[in-house]
């Protein structure tokens, strides 16, 4: 590739985006060896003594494994916990969904695992756009997740001996996934609702279910509360804390179809965002390989399967286009290609989800797709019939380890996929299709997770922090709990040390008034336009943009032309959206209504950042930038940061802060799964 | 195809509640039971009127938090022609005929007052964990992984009992309203494992008190929450609860075990 290739034009930047200062995480001690930061910051990071914590009010939005561990936690060292979340229990929150396993470098398989080597594979996997710091210390705690979890009576799977059983995951070659059959998230997230229910009881944790946080108050230069909307009787409130926390998840839902939840939304983080805390990496998306395809335009959700099953079963299409419309088991060996065992004799089948996601998307861009045709419409305006799917087949696994044996390990995969599909995985190959599945962008965070603003500390997926580019298999939960029980209650204390001399804040505060207003006026505008158009309506259209533009494959023209139609379509929101019904009463249109208009924000930002950065790395691929062989070409000398945005106002050009990435603990390579 | 509907409509918890009918056209049926309600919904807010209020989120049969009552069945899988043990939103609609009635009504319990529409207040379930569901550990204070062996039976007994989804159907299937194979699943996952055993006689004791407080009904050995779980958490689950809740009236009230 030229040199022009990878440096954005200066023309372009300057219709997009103002370039800013370098910002850098101060928290960290850089100069000791890496092993030894952690200890040294949980050692310098001042303490509340037990005393004081019970007057300290912390609010945390959000319940999952991120939110809910911190709750719990920091209720169990005595703080006063306001604890804030969307659904009807905290048990609900999406952590619940995940179904592969945890990462934990505890070596029980001795086979050469250890904490440098979880380290080492999720950097690499990130594509060497992480910190190495926050990694290490992920690395370094992840082992006492798993004994706490197991502590808590959370039921991974044993082998007949009762010791742990460790399975391997996409993405490494040693065995360090605990796992509790398809369903780890939910375990762990039971694990760590149990605990907060516990300190409810206690008194410590106060619950607000059926609460959606919909703007964040700084005062006096400092996160210090919450506006809430009540979404069964739609008060809206003010809450005021010491130090906020948010965990509330990810922004796959920008894309409309997502395996996230459906509630699943970017308020919390926008609002944040808008308020001062820089918003990093957020072109970062994760599309994940084995999904359901999809089946109609009525779909409202995309259903993943766990990749675990790229363990056994063997993705192929026919090689022939001919073939594509036939019964699969017709079709003879030599007539299927094998296309990842093909092109990455080593990793196979279980080469990252990036690559595996994107070579599916070739294969069906070649006309070798299988399965139900759906409609698409090119970005040269053509429209095309296509087949969105490849095989995930069995039929091997099942001659070599006996039909039993796959039932044990994968029976209630294949039962949901029977049953979505009406089709029986046992007999015929599945049909699988990738779909968005994670965002490893979010808030910028310091060593500390602690936003830009201070008082605003961010954990889990709503961070940027520990996944660069690309996030591992089952190191989600990983990241979720590390953060939750291990990171955050060390880190806050250093903050919270200060609290004491921060002034009184309340409801007359002119920030919490201000908050209020914005709140109020922004739900009585959306209540009075009375346009035409649904809210989902105008969502699929946000979300057939982004996943044309800014998807698996992103290119300069397509993300100019994106930006466009996603301002044209924020117009056409705020002046032709319809909400029915009223602010005071359950009111679900208004709720998705409020969430939408966020992310057709988030979605214009996610475009700029995908356009500035014209290298390949990870899931953001920049068809400008790829080696001969068509693989993700990184450019380490022009991309080698973090891109931190500060937002500047509506209708303002964000500004672009970067934090150069220091990688003194690894040696940065290309990626190499061949 | 087209279907008709029947759906229980009423505005809050203070306002009377009827049933209304709809008919819909253009149900495939690979969508789900709630993309179908989706597309009404879609249809409602065209026309100006209000949607109807329904609960779901991960749609994927795992956080718990859709259910309705179909056709009289709670998640509605057993009263199709072909039974499926499923959530509402891994329901199908191809489980039912072109041109079927179909009526979907909210959870119906004295613990669970309706909200809006078919959204019901299920926090009772929360407060039955609160009582007790739990062992005891702070963060930090585990010890390694490794340091117990599992029985590899227990430990999948634990498991098979730790699948509920907290959904609440089986209060709503109980003609009585009774939360017993919901407490009886935390009992007897958390019986299970050696962890749980210094507590265990303490939590059943507190875990049915709560229960029994907050208004749900006392089991008679129906079945019907059992029949309709979308896990299948096993009826014997109320045995080992029962069991441990008589064991526990021997001892002093848990603190001295």
């Amino acid at each position: 590739m030229s040199t022009s290739a990878k440096e954005t034009n200066a023309e372009l930047a300057a219709q997009y985006w103002q370039a800013g200062e370098d910002i850098h995480d101060a928290k960290a001690n850089v100069a000791l060896p890496i092993d030894k930061i952690w200890p040294d910051r949980q050692f310098t990071s001042r303490l509340v003594n037990p005393a004081n914590r019970r007057k300290m009010t912390v609010i945390i939005v959000g319940t999952g494994l991120a939110g809910g561990a911190a709750a719990a936690t920091l209720g169990e060292a005595g703080y006063r916990v306001e604890n804030f979340c969307y659904q009807d229990s905290p048990r609900r929150a999406h952590s619940i969904a995940a179904q592969g396993g945890i990462n934990a470098a505890k070596n029980y398989k001795y086979d050469g695992d250890s904490v440098y080597r979880l380290f080492y594979d999720t950097v690499k996997g990130g594509d060497y756009r992480a910190r190495e710091t926050n990694v290490y210390r992920l690395a370094a705690v992840s082992a006492n997740i798993i004994d706490q979890c197991v502590a808590q009576g959370v039921p991974f799977a044993r082998e007949y001996g009762g010791l742990l059983d460790n399975r391997s995951f996409g993405g490494v070659q040693v065995q360090r996934t605990f796992y509790a059959r398809g369903q780890t998230g939910q375990q762990l997230l039971i694990g760590a609702y149990q605990a907060l229910e516990r300190q409810v009881n206690a008194g410590t944790v106060h619950m607000h279910t059926r609460h959606e946080m919909v703007e964040l108050i700084v005062a006096d230069g400092r996160a210090r509360g919450i506006v809430t909307r009540d979404m069964v009787t739609g008060k809206i409130e003010e809450w005021f804390a010491d130090v906020v926390v948010l965990a509330t998840g990810g922004y796959g839902n920008v894309f409309f179809l997502s395996t996230n939840a459906m509630g699943c939304n970017a308020t919390a983080t926008w609002r944040a965002h808008r308020k001062g805390a820089f918003f990093g990496n957020p072109c970062f998306t994760q599309i994940h390989p084995t999904c359901i395809p999809v089946h109609g335009e009525n779909q409202s959700k995309l259903t993943l399967m766990s990749e675990s099953l790229r363990n056994d079963g063997r993705i192929w299409v026919p090689k022939k286009a001919e073939d594509c419309e036939k019964d699969p088991r017709q079709i003879p060996e030599q007539d299927r290609d094998y296309y990842l065992e093909r092109i990455y004799p080593s990793f196979g089948n279980l080469v990252p989800r990036d690559i595996a996601s994107r070579q599916a998307k070739y294969r069906c861009d070649e006309g070798l797709g299988v399965g139900p045709k759906v409609k698409e419409v090119d970005s040269d305006g053509t429209e095309h019939m296509r087949s969105r799917g490849v095989y995930l087949d069995f039929s091997e696994a099942i001659q070599r380890l006996g039909k039993d044996a796959v039932e044990k390990k994968y029976g209630n995969l294949f039962d949901m996929y029977q049953r979505i599909t009406d089709e029986n995985p046992y007999e015929v190959p599945m049909r699988i299709y990738p779909a968005v599945h994670y965002t490893m962008g979010g808030l910028w965070v310091d060593y500390d997770l602690q936003s830009t603003i201070p008082g605003l500390f961010v954990c889990g997926e709503a961070n940027f922090s520990d996944h660069g580019a690309n996030r591992l298999g089952a190191s989600a939960l990983m990241q979720g709990l590390a953060d939750g029980y291990f990171v955050l209650p060390n880190t806050i204390t250093d903050y919270l040390a200060d609290s004491p001399k921060f002034p009184k804040v309340d409801t007359k505060h002119p920030a919490a008034i201000l908050a209020r207003q914005d709140v109020e006026s922004r739900v009585n505008k959306l209540l009075s336009i009375g346009g035409e158009r649904t809210v989902d309506s105008i969502h699929k259209e946000l979300g057939h943009i982004m996943w044309e533009y800014c998807g698996m494959e992103r290119n300069e023209a397509g993300l100019v032309k994106a930006i466009g139609l996603i301002r044209n379509l924020r117009k056409e929101f705020w002046t032709n959206v319809k909400v029915t019904g009223v602010n005071e009463e359950l009111n679900q249109t208004l709720e998705r209504a409020g969430r939408l208009a966020d992310f057709l924000e988030l979605g214009e930002l996610m475009c700029i950042d995908a356009l500035h950065r014209r290298e390949s790395c990870g899931g953001h691929f920049r068809a400008e930038s790829q080696t001969e062989e068509g693989e993700a070409l990184r450019h380490d000398d022009t991309y080698q940061y973090v891109a931190a945005w500060e937002w500047t106002g509506e209708g303002h050009k964000p500004v672009l802060h970067k934090e150069p990435l220091i990688y003194k603990s690894i040696q940065v390579k290309q990626r190499s799964y061949k | 195809m087209k279907i008709n509907l029947r759906i229980w409509r009423q505005h809050n918890g203070k306002e009377q509640g009827r049933l209304v009918q709809y008919s819909l056209d253009g149900v495939s049926g690979d969508m789900s039971f709630l993309e179908m309600l989706d597309l009404l919904n879609e249809q409602l807010t065209e026309k100006g009127e209000d949607p109807v209020a329904f609960d779901s989120d991960c749609r994927e049969g795992i956080c718990g938090q859709c259910g309705v009552v179909i056709n009289g069945v709670p998640h509605g899988g057993q009263g199709v022609a072909q039974p499926v043990r499923t959530t509402t939103c891994q329901l199908h609609m191809r489980s039912f005929a072109d041109g079927s009635t179909i009526t979907i009504e909210p959870w119906k319990a004295a613990a669970f007052p309706v909200l809006r529409d078919l959204i019901v207040d299920r926090s009772a379930l929360d407060r039955v964990i609160e009582a007790g569901g739990y062992i005891s550990v702070n963060t930090g204070a585990a010890p390694d992984a490794h340091a117990v062996q599992i029985n590899k039976k227990r430990s999948d007994r634990a498991f098979d009992a730790a699948t509920c989804i907290g959904c609440g159907a089986c209060v709503a299937a109980c003609p009585n309203g009774s939360a017993m194979l919901f407490t009886s699943a935390k009992i007897t996952h958390l019986a299970m494992l050696p962890q749980g055993q210094p507590e265990r006689v303490l939590r059943v004791k507190r875990m049915v008190g709560e229960q029994d407080a907050l208004g749900f009904g006392g089991c008679t050995n129906i079945g019907e929450c059992a029949a309709v779980c979308p896990k299948g958490i096993p009826l014997e689950s109320i045995s080992q609860l029962n069991r441990d809740l008589i064991a526990s009236l021997f001892k002093h009230d848990g603190k001295d075990d």
